[in-house]
């Protein structure tokens, strides 16, 4: 198991190490900091003291080494379009984005999980048969699409939630939370919704899956010959079982959810890390869009570092194995 | 499972060669919708490219069995007084064109570095698969946003009409093309060790030739099914990136443009401008998706464990 988590270590490792040259090379190369730091009638010799301060005249690999030095102390520069550090910026978006992103996930797992079990258990039912085309139709419909959908339903229609903004928010330390006042918990509604209806059907049609498949395994038929009760045998034996991919997924999903709440955010204008980074690419201001990756790809690699790490304390073969 | 065994008589045999009639349905609406964006010019009542085809009095309007609605805009007009169906039609086809250009071109090099991973095998084989394995651990949209983003970085010429089209598709098969390699490289593996690439390598054909026109059609048939699906997740990444707002421009909209012109109208009650280019976004994706489920069962069940 060690070799395994080291192997996957090492993987790691080498996509941090590949995000943060992408991250350099946008910095360093993308667009003349010079130019774009100095005032407009600068001199060549004021030019060519600022270029001398940045650092720009030693060698590339000098540069980089004092790159990752600075991003590993946080030090990820200023913005260009509000000259604001960009960690702060980031770290001030950050709550917003996560708590969208957790309650996405939650939702899409209470959703998606019984949904699974139920289509997987009642395969020939008319009710399975709605569900997986709706799934299909839920697959083909992309996230905006959702979310205007809703907001032209349940805010201008219907007026019963807020379409846009977080509402009014909390201050606990650094975080802020939309959880703690009754429009911040109205203003999630129809964002996280939007975020977990993509997710609820790719968590449906894995959980069927993977429960059709341990349903037909030579232990659950054991469990039927004896007589064991169908409630028991389905809760306790094979949705455990079945469960164990949807670790992967989820924890892998959250990655990726974390990327997708760009468009969420956009829709909703909810001010999370999303929608900063869309305002920089739409900017060009470049060290957002170099902070927003790094940090972006950080997240995937403690995440993806940790599902693995979860799931080789779960599956008891994967420990077995090792020892 | 085993039901399908004891009924796999020559009638089922016979009935699962031919496709269920809800994909045929789905073949039907894509080749139509196909066939309309590629006619746009012809069957659409206006040019909405042409600036001076429309008129600011003409603006939002509802569709026609709406109150207030006008026959000649059937499915009402926008902000400026566009022809929602003309330009429906005009961006189904722009969003069909990047899409089919996207797949293209990230099959063209997934299917070539595949080729030359499987066949050549040690360090250019590592090298190709480790990028692939980092630019997977992405998502599409991330890396496309940021490809389109710094494009625009690097030449302000990459946010002009004319090149925003090629700029997409770069930024969408850059991520794209991974799965083709994937898969082809595995084929290719299996195919090495055949007799007949044995043979040829023996009369000394060069390697390219070998690779190209002796193990690439017989690895071509995984390649087709994975370019089917990948047509509507192209398709549906365009149309995110045109919302976003780093795709296509106004005067040149894709159905990703249209739905993000609408969206800023969504609050006001005007739904027609977000909601039928919408509709066609998700009909078209949908249609296209059904056909590549069936392929993929059809053609390639070890493909479907894989996802």
């Amino acid at each position: 198991m060690i070799r395994v988590l080291l192997a996957r270590a090492a993987q790691m490792l080498m996509v941090m190490a590949a995000v943060t040259a992408v991250a350099f090379v946008i910095f360093r190369y993308v667009g003349d900091p010079v130019l774009i730091m100095s005032r407009e009638d600068a001199t060549p010799a004021e030019k060519a003291a600022l270029s001398q301060a940045l650092g720009l005249d030693q060698p590339v690999i000098v540069q980089f080494g004092r790159f990752v030095g600075r991003v590993l102390t946080g030090d990820l520069g200023n913005s260009f379009r509000n000259q604001r550090p960009v960690s702060g910026l980031i770290a001030e978006r950050l709550p917003a984005t996560l708590e969208l992103v957790i309650v996405a996930t939650v939702l899409a797992l209470a959703l998606g999980i019984p949904l699974g079990v139920y289509c997987a258990l009642k395969p020939d039912s008319w009710l399975t048969r709605s569900i997986q085309t709706i799934s299909l139709i839920g697959i083909s419909t992309p996230t905006f699409v959702t979310g205007i959908v809703l907001i032209l339903i349940f805010s201008v229609w219907l007026k019963w939630l807020p379409s846009f903004g977080r509402g009014d928010v909390v201050k606990l330390g650094w975080w802020t939370t939309g959880f703690l006042t009754a429009s911040g918990l109205r203003s999630l509604v129809l964002p996280s919704v939007t975020l977990a209806l993509f997710q609820v059907t790719l968590i449906m049609r894995l959980v069927r899956a993977e429960m059709i498949d341990v349903l037909s395994s030579d232990y659950i038929r054991y469990a039927r010959a004896r007589g064991l009760p169908a409630g028991y045998i389905h809760r306790k034996l094979a949705l455990r079982n079945a469960l164990m991919p949807v670790i992967t997924v989820t924890g892998l999903q959250i990655g990726a959810l974390i990327a997708f709440a760009i468009v969420t955010e956009t829709v909703f204008q909810w001010p999370g890390m999303g929608l900063l980074f869309i305002q920089a690419v739409s900017f060009v201001d470049l060290p957002v869009m170099a902070a927003y990756l790094l940090f972006v790809g950080f997240m995937f690699v403690s995440i993806n570092m940790a599902v693995d790490i979860i799931y080789a304390l779960v599956d008891p073969r994967l420990r077995t194995r090792a020892a | 499972m085993t039901k399908g065994v004891i009924t796999a008589t020559r009638l089922g045999a016979l009935r699962r060669a031919m496709p269920p009639a809800y994909v045929t349905m789905a073949g039907l609406v894509a080749g139509a919708l196909l066939l309309a964006a590629l006619f746009a010019p012809q069957i659409a009542p206006t040019n909405p490219l042409d600036l001076r085809s429309f008129n600011l009095a003409d603006s939002e309007i509802p569709p026609f069995w709406v109150e207030g609605g006008d026959a000649r805009f059937l499915l009402g007009t926008d902000n400026q007084g566009r022809d929602m169906l003309s330009a429906i039609l005009y961006g189904a086809r722009v969003s069909i064109m990047i899409g089919g250009g996207a797949v293209f071109l990230a099959a063209a090099i997934g299917v070539s570095l595949g080729l030359l991973a499987g066949y050549l095998g040690g360090r250019i084989d590592a090298v190709i698969m480790r990028i692939g394995d980092i630019i997977l651990s992405f998502p599409t949209i991330l890396l496309a946003l940021l490809v389109a983003g710094l494009a625009r970085a690097v030449t302000p010429e990459a946010a002009n009409p004319r090149y925003v089209p090629f700029v997409l598709i770069g930024a969408i098969a850059i991520h794209e093309w991974v799965q083709y390699a994937r898969t082809v490289r595995a084929a290719t593996m299996v195919e090495g060790a055949r007799e007949y690439v044995k043979a040829a390598r023996v009369i000394g054909l060069p390697s390219a030739r070998i690779m190209f026109r002796h193990i690439l059609p017989n690895v071509m048939s995984p390649v087709l099914v994975i370019a089917t699906i990948n047509l509507a997740q192209a398709v549906l990444t365009e149309a995110t990136l045109s919302f976003l707002g780093v795709g296509m421009p106004p005067t040149y909209p894709s159905l990703g443009t249209l739905i993000r012109i609408g969206n800023e109208f969504v609050f006001s009650g005007i739904w027609w401008i977000a909601l039928f280019p919408a509709l066609a976004l998700v009909i078209l994706v949908l249609a296209v998706n059904v056909i590549g489920d069936w392929l993929r069962d059809r053609f390639n069940p070890k493909l479907r464990s894989r996802g």
